[in-house]
Formats: structure tokens, sequence, C-alpha cells
């Protein structure tokens, strides 16, 4: 279908989630997993503010660097991998990203 | 006893147009927030960033929408108790609730709007198993007075902000300051970083980077501290503190336990005025769930402007309540 991405999101029981997204809307990662009713808190709104999207992404697909606000949050998270750790809400929705594998980081105490 | 019409618990963007809403039929409010100034996230998170969704205005920061607010609740001379936490809800003998502070304050109403938005901020803990056995005798999470710490052993950790400022202060008053972070670089105010790294150079602290805390030994109070580094073998640390700072997350916190229905950790409502399955309870704004809920500032307008009907007839169940247009009269204040 136009203007529609397929994602792969691996859960914390370790279910493996194949979402459909639209590329026309303006939409994070983070929100397509919220629609999808996976686990995803995603207390700050998408500010990258509380990590509560974290994700590894397990595929080779480039994905736009860092922004500092993403960078300082993941300073202070947990269960950060450097080389596959980020933040859904800052991954956008587009057609580069169609079939990106993600695995849901876990959930940290507050 | 503050006695008021509507308890608002929260001073958020939603918290403070429930007052503007209320004042216009009439009903006097007082509001509640941990933080010590109002305006909520707009305050705290983004003052500086502009809203792009709010009715009229293209863009306006998030800042500046909460100083509006504040001038359009003017006439209504809304009460607040900022800075206090709400902690406690008790039902009084003729019928009011009655909202407590964590310092004490009281508070009385037919009716209580819960416009709490994410809810409290509180410290971001790491991963450790046992670091809840540690927190009354070892582990600080919030530093009160820096003098508790004045010749003792301390291991802070964390690479943001505030584990860098901490360091810069208490390596001039511990014995021994250990700063643990996980990578190499900080990203923390250009001034802050020169400072730590200086202090590290000198030997006044000791910086152990691509590193975690993992581990807290110790029997009654904490002795030592684990460090596991990367590509390194692991480190024992004896300690009198361990400070870890991750900053703040915002969590329900005490409102989780007063009896509300929840989901997840929003508070279900009856879209039909926002109450909760406490009769004279509402639920307002980021706080609250119903089917196709959307977290918008614009909704929770909406929310409160519809909530103060119900309160309304709550408080005079028999006064026919007229819809006031402020087009027609202007907004007459109290």
């Amino acid at each position: 279908m136009d203007n529609q991405i397929t994602v792969f999101v691996t859960d914390r029981d370790g279910v493996r989630h194949s979402l459909e997204a639209p590329t026309d809307m303006g939409l994070s990662l983070m929100e397509v997993m919220r629609i999808h009713e996976l686990p995803v808190k995603a207390t700050c709104g998408g500010m990258a503010m509380c990590a509560t999207c974290q994700v590894y992404v397990e595929s080779d697909h480039e994905l736009r660097e860092k922004t500092d606000d993403e960078e300082a949050m993941l300073d202070e998270a947990f269960f950060v991998d450097d080389e596959k750790s980020r933040l859904g809400c800052q991954i956008k929705i587009n057609e580069s990203i169609n079939g990106l594998e993600v695995t849901l980081a876990p959930e940290a105490e507050s | 006893m503050i006695e008021t019409d509507i308890i608002i618990i929260g001073a958020g963007p939603v918290g403070l147009f429930t007052v503007f809403e209320a004042g216009l039929i009439k009903l006097k409010c007082h509001l509640i927030d941990s933080l010590p100034m109002p305006g909520g996230q707009l305050a705290e998170i983004y003052p500086k960033k502009p809203i792009y969704d709010i009715p009229g205005y293209p863009t306006i920061m998030a800042g500046e929408l909460v100083d509006k607010l504040m001038e359009q609740i003017a006439p209504f001379h809304p009460g607040f108790t900022l800075g206090e936490k709400a902690e406690k809800l008790e039902k009084l003998e003729d019928g009011r609730w009655c909202v407590t502070t964590d310092k004490g304050t009281k508070h009385a109403a037919k009716n209580v709007a819960i416009a709490g938005g994410l809810g409290v901020f509180t410290p971001r803990k790491p991963p450790i198993s046992n670091l809840n056995d540690y927190e009354q005798c070892g582990v600080d999470y919030i530093i009160k007075d820096p003098e508790k710490f004045r010749d003792k052993r301390v291991v802070i950790s964390g690479g943001g902000d505030s584990a860098l400022d901490w360091t810069v202060i208490l390596a001039d008053i511990t014995s021994e300051c250990t700063l643990v972070h996980r990578r190499t670089g900080f990203r923390g105010a250009l001034d802050s970083v020169e400072k730590v790294m200086h202090l590290a150079h000198t030997g006044k602290v000791k910086m152990v980077v691509n590193a975690e805390v993992d581990e807290l030994i110790g029997v009654g109070s904490l002795k030592s501290v684990g460090i596991s580094i990367k590509d390194m073998p692991k480190e024992y640390i004896e300690t009198d503190y361990f400070l870890p700072l991750f900053g703040l997350m915002p969590t329900l916190g005490p409102i989780a336990d007063w009896g509300l229905e929840l989901k997840k950790d929003s508070i279900l409502v009856n879209t039909l005025d926002y109450s909760t399955n406490l009769e004279g309870i509402y639920a307002i704004g980021d706080v609250n769930h119903y089917e196709g809920k959307l977290k918008l500032i614009l909704c929770g307008f909406h929310e409160a402007t519809l909530m103060v009907q119900s309160a309304f007839k709550r408080i005079y169940p028999d006064k026919n309540l007229v819809l006031k247009y402020t087009t027609v009269n202007g907004v007459t204040g109290f």
C-alpha cells in the first residue's frame, strides 16, 4: 500500500509484532507502538524526557542522528546499549525505515 | 483548614484554566502543586518550547501560555498551596473531601479536581536489586543538605547536570569523592563539565567512566559499591554514601492509593462530566483516561469546562445552572 511501511517490534516477553504504519502522518515509532497497544508508557508524551520508549535497533537501517536532547536522556537512562539504544519517540516513521527491527528495552523502576 | 468550592490538584495549564471556568459560575478554587511555581510540565520541563495547537495562537511559548492563564484567572483570586505534594484524601463527616499535603496543609471542599498531568516528579532509580535496602542508610537520591557528607566518602553515579553540579560541590567537603559515569563524555553545561574535569586532573575527584555501579555491599549500612567497568576487571570502592543522580521522572504518586479506578497510570473517568468512581472527585487533563482520550492541553480545557458544571450541581443541587457566554457580559471577578 502507498504511504505505508512495516516495522517489527519484539516486546519484553520476546513476542515479535509486525506493525503497519502510515508515513504521511508525521508519527514517531513511539506513537505507532502506542497505537498498537504495546506496553510503552510514553510518560513524557514524546519529548525525549523519560526514556520509557527506549528500543534497541536490531536492523542496520540508517537512522537520523541523535539530537542533544536524545543523547542527554540516554545518558541518564538505564539498560542503555550505546550501539543500539534509541528513543522510540525520536524515530520518525518514513520510507527509509521500512522493515526496521527493534526490541523494547526493559522497564526501569521509578 | 483551607476551604473552597473546588480543590484542584495540579497547577498545570488544565488546573489553571479550571479556575476560570469555575469562576464564571461563581465557584472558588484552590490549587495544590508539588512544584514551587504554577505551570506544571510547561514551567518545569519545557518553558522555552513553542506549542502549536492552542486555538488562536499559531505558536506560543509554554512559559508564556502559563503567564497568560495566570492573567486570565486573576479576577477569580485562586488560592495556591505550592511546593507541597497532595498526599492524603479523606471524607469529612459533613460529606466534604479533605486533601492533606506532605507538609500537613489541609484543604476541604465538596469537589476535588485531579489535574495532576504526568504526576509528581520523583528521582529515577538505577536497577540495582538491593538499592531499596540502603535508602535510609547510605543511599540518597536527593541532596537536601550537603553538610551531611562533610568528611565522608561518597560515590556519585550519573552524567547529567545534577551529577556534575553535586560533584563540584561535594568534592570540596567530602574526604573522598568518586564520580561514576556510564559513558566517557559528559553532556552537562560546559562550565560544570570543565570544573569536574579539572577536579579529576588534580585528584580531588576520582573519575570512573564507561562504568556502572551495579552492586551494593554492607551490613546494616552501606560499606562499599561494586563498579563494572567496560573491558576491565570489576572494581570495589569503600564508601559511606552512594548517590545515584539520574534526574527526575514523573509518577502518579500517592494518588494511586486513593481508591480511584485506574488503567495503567491514568484515572478512569465518565466522559459525561469527567467524574471518577468516587463521588465529587473528578480527573481532567493528561491524568485521566477514557475511550478515545487524547493527551492534549486543548482537550484538558474542554474537560475542565464540563467538569465545573457538574461540580456546581453538587454544590447547588436546586439551582438551575445557566451557561454563561463571556461575549454577552464579559468576565466578572470576585
